[in-house]
């Protein structure tokens, strides 16, 4: 019989602080390198010098510098500290999906009555406990660092008449500052920010009382009354996922917009959790827990991988060959920023390589989704695949060409990883691994695929 | 004739004991011929030691096939035999290629691996069924071993162990091949 409680023991915490601490030195190995300078006296200078390292004809420039001068509005001064700034972002938005698709996985599991599952639904719950944390980082966040971040937070755009003042954006106020004037407090935005993580922690704190109080009383009652919450919270779920990606992320470039765009989030956020939560099972199986979770369950775990890594490539393909097909300036000016630029051009085609044709091609075959290995290879490679994915959602419309990946990203990486992991592991040793009285552990005893 | 087969057919209504017994002959020197049910038995193909099946090779095979023809009919058509500007791209424009491609590695993907398992289990519309026992269609699973692969053990001791394993009937059936 396998060990029923996750042990956090000392060892563990000791590797985890050991990854914060070397992130937080390679953070500031990042700071007092020269890279970080550099950036900061490139683009000191006049915001349409960084619209001309684009290799475009001047047709297309004019649209650039449009819709560029919003990226370089406040110049890309700042270097480092805006480097970290906006890392600090894509981790945040990166972590907080591997959190909410965790209650997500954990929802469908019970909305679809999921027998197969029963042995491993306390690891996305576990993933959920980031929720909080996040919520408060993420608002933090914001008020500390929006102005780097959000082009439409410069209240300058919102003065008819002003210098600055842009049509496109003042027209898009409200959706930020209702019922407020445009260019005063975000309310709207705010609200929504504040709401979405309300919602999704009081889902979260529910479906986990449930859970837990299952473990004591046994009984169908919890059960049938988790099925319903998790209904709620996938109609929930739905809409705060989306709307949370125009406004986390979308919203930075924020004259163009995609309808394409909270699915695709949706979809880098649900493979990467998928990945972390089958990563997570191979290791605890490997360390002597869940060993009643078999090759059989593994082999479902890895179809989810190797399924959603090619449904977000349908979408993030979706999204990119209507806009090249119609190449209207407005919407294709995403993708010169991404394709022509020097710097980001390498990361879109490994972006693709990483997240599709990898882990397409070492989980296709039905043995590499039942053998440890396989799947350790492919999750991997998909996790930090979809962080490059969130940092060229982002990255590109804030820092423009003086982005960069070097230390500073792998050390924020590295931190919020390891602060991650030590929420989500505290958590999975406060409980049973194994839901004591789940009424569906005698189906998921008997999968077989 | 020596085209005639015989066979000892062990009928069983459940399919946990059917799989009970095959564990049980196959341990006890016993090779089975196959077993015939109206629904599939999860873990049967384990218990009676199949090879995995290549199937999934032919469909790879068919499927890189649909990649390399999608991909070599559109840059010859659209590239080279007949070069047209579509919406201002070049003439080979590969993200255009991409649908295409998708659909046909799909398609002969999918109507290879039909054909390949169609002809490799010999099934064809103008096929006899031969059932060795007509309830394998309704309710009854049917084991049944080959005496001619069997010639160790004695037809007795197989009738006796299949009784033993949870067989509800015992029958012997020739077949004329």
């Amino acid at each position: 019989m396998s060990k029923e409680v996750f042990d956090f023991n000392a060892g563990l915490k000791k590797k985890l602080a050991i990854t914060f601490v070397v992130g937080l030195v390679l953070l500031l190995i990042g700071a007092v390198m020269p890279g970080g300078e550099h950036a900061d006296e490139e683009h000191e200078g006049d915001h349409a010098e960084e619209s001309h390292s684009f290799n475009e004809p001047q047709t297309d420039m004019e649209v650039l510098a449009v819709a560029d001068a919003e990226a370089s509005e406040e110049g890309h001064g700042g270097g480092w500290f805006k480097r970290f700034k906006i890392d600090f972002w894509i981790n945040n938005v990166y972590f907080t999906g591997i959190a909410i698709i965790g209650l997500f996985f954990f929802a469908i599991q019970y909305a679809a009555q999921a027998g197969w599952s029963a042995y491993i639904v306390r690891i996305p719950l576990a993933m959920a406990h980031w929720i909080l944390p996040a919520g408060v980082l993420m608002l933090v966040s914001y008020f500390l660092f929006s102005h780097d971040i959000f082009h439409w937070t410069h209240s300058d755009l919102y003065e008819v008449g002003g210098e600055h003042y842009d049509k496109l954006i003042a027209g898009k106020a409200s959706f930020f500052y209702f019922p407020l004037e445009g260019g005063s407090f975000p309310v709207f935005f705010v609200v929504r920010m504040v709401l979405f993580f309300g919602l999704w922690y009081w889902m979260f704190v529910k479906l986990k009382g449930l859970s837990l109080k299952e473990d004591e009383l046994g009984g169908n009652t919890f059960w049938v009354q988790m099925r319903k919450w998790s209904a709620v919270f996938l109609g929930i779920f739905a809409v705060s996922s989306s709307v949370s990606a125009w406004d986390w992320i979308m919203s930075i470039d924020t004259h163009w917009f995609s309808t394409m765009f909270g699915w695709y989030v949706f979809a880098s956020w649900f493979v990467t959790g998928l990945a972390v939560i089958t990563l997570i099972t191979v290791l605890l199986k490997e360390a002597g827990y869940l060993q009643q979770v078999t090759s059989n369950h593994l082999h479902d775990l890895g179809k989810f991988v190797f399924a959603f890594s090619i449904f977000w490539t349908y979408i993030w393909f979706s999204q990119f060959l209507l806009i090249y097909y119609a190449n209207i300036p407005e919407e294709s000016v995403y993708f010169v920023e991404r394709l022509l630029s020097d710097h980001y051009s390498p990361y879109f085609f490994i972006n693709l390589f990483l997240n599709f044709f990898f882990p397409f091609l070492v989980l296709m075959t039905r043995d590499a989704k039942r053998l440890n290995v396989f799947l350790k290879i492919a999750c991997i490679v998909v996790i930090g695949g979809h962080w490059i994915d969130f940092y060229l959602m982002v990255t590109p419309g804030t820092l423009g060409e003086s982005g960069a990946f070097g230390f500073t990203e792998i050390g924020m990486y590295l931190m919020f990883g390891a602060a991650f992991l030590f929420v989500m592991l505290k958590a999975l040793s406060s409980f049973a691994l194994v839901p004591k009285n789940h009424p569906m552990l005698q189906e998921a005893k008997h999968h077989h695929i | 004739m020596s085209d005639t087969k015989n066979y000892i057919l062990g009928v069983f209504d459940d399919e946990d004991v059917l799989l009970k017994a095959v564990g049980q002959m196959r341990s006890a020197g016993v090779k089975i011929h196959e077993v015939y049910s109206p629904f599939p038995v999860h873990g049967l193909d384990e218990e009676l030691g199949y090879k995995k099946s290549r199937l999934p090779i032919a469909a790879f095979m068919f499927g890189v096939l649909g990649t390399t023809l999608a991909l070599v009919m559109q840059i010859w058509m659209l590239g080279i035999d007949w070069p047209m500007i579509i919406g201002g791209k070049n003439f080979v424009a590969l993200p255009d290629f991409v649908p295409v491609t998708f659909e046909l590695t799909v398609l002969l993907a999918a109507f290879g691996m039909v054909g390949t398992f169609l002809v490799s289990s010999d099934l064809k519309p103008w096929k006899k069924a031969n059932l060795l026992d007509i309830r394998i269609t309704d309710d009854r699973h049917i084991m049944a071993i080959d005496l001619a692969k069997n010639k160790a053990i004695d037809s007795g001791e197989i009738t006796k162990a299949l009784k033993s394993s949870g067989a509800t009937e015992v029958n012997d059936k020739k077949v004329e091949a």
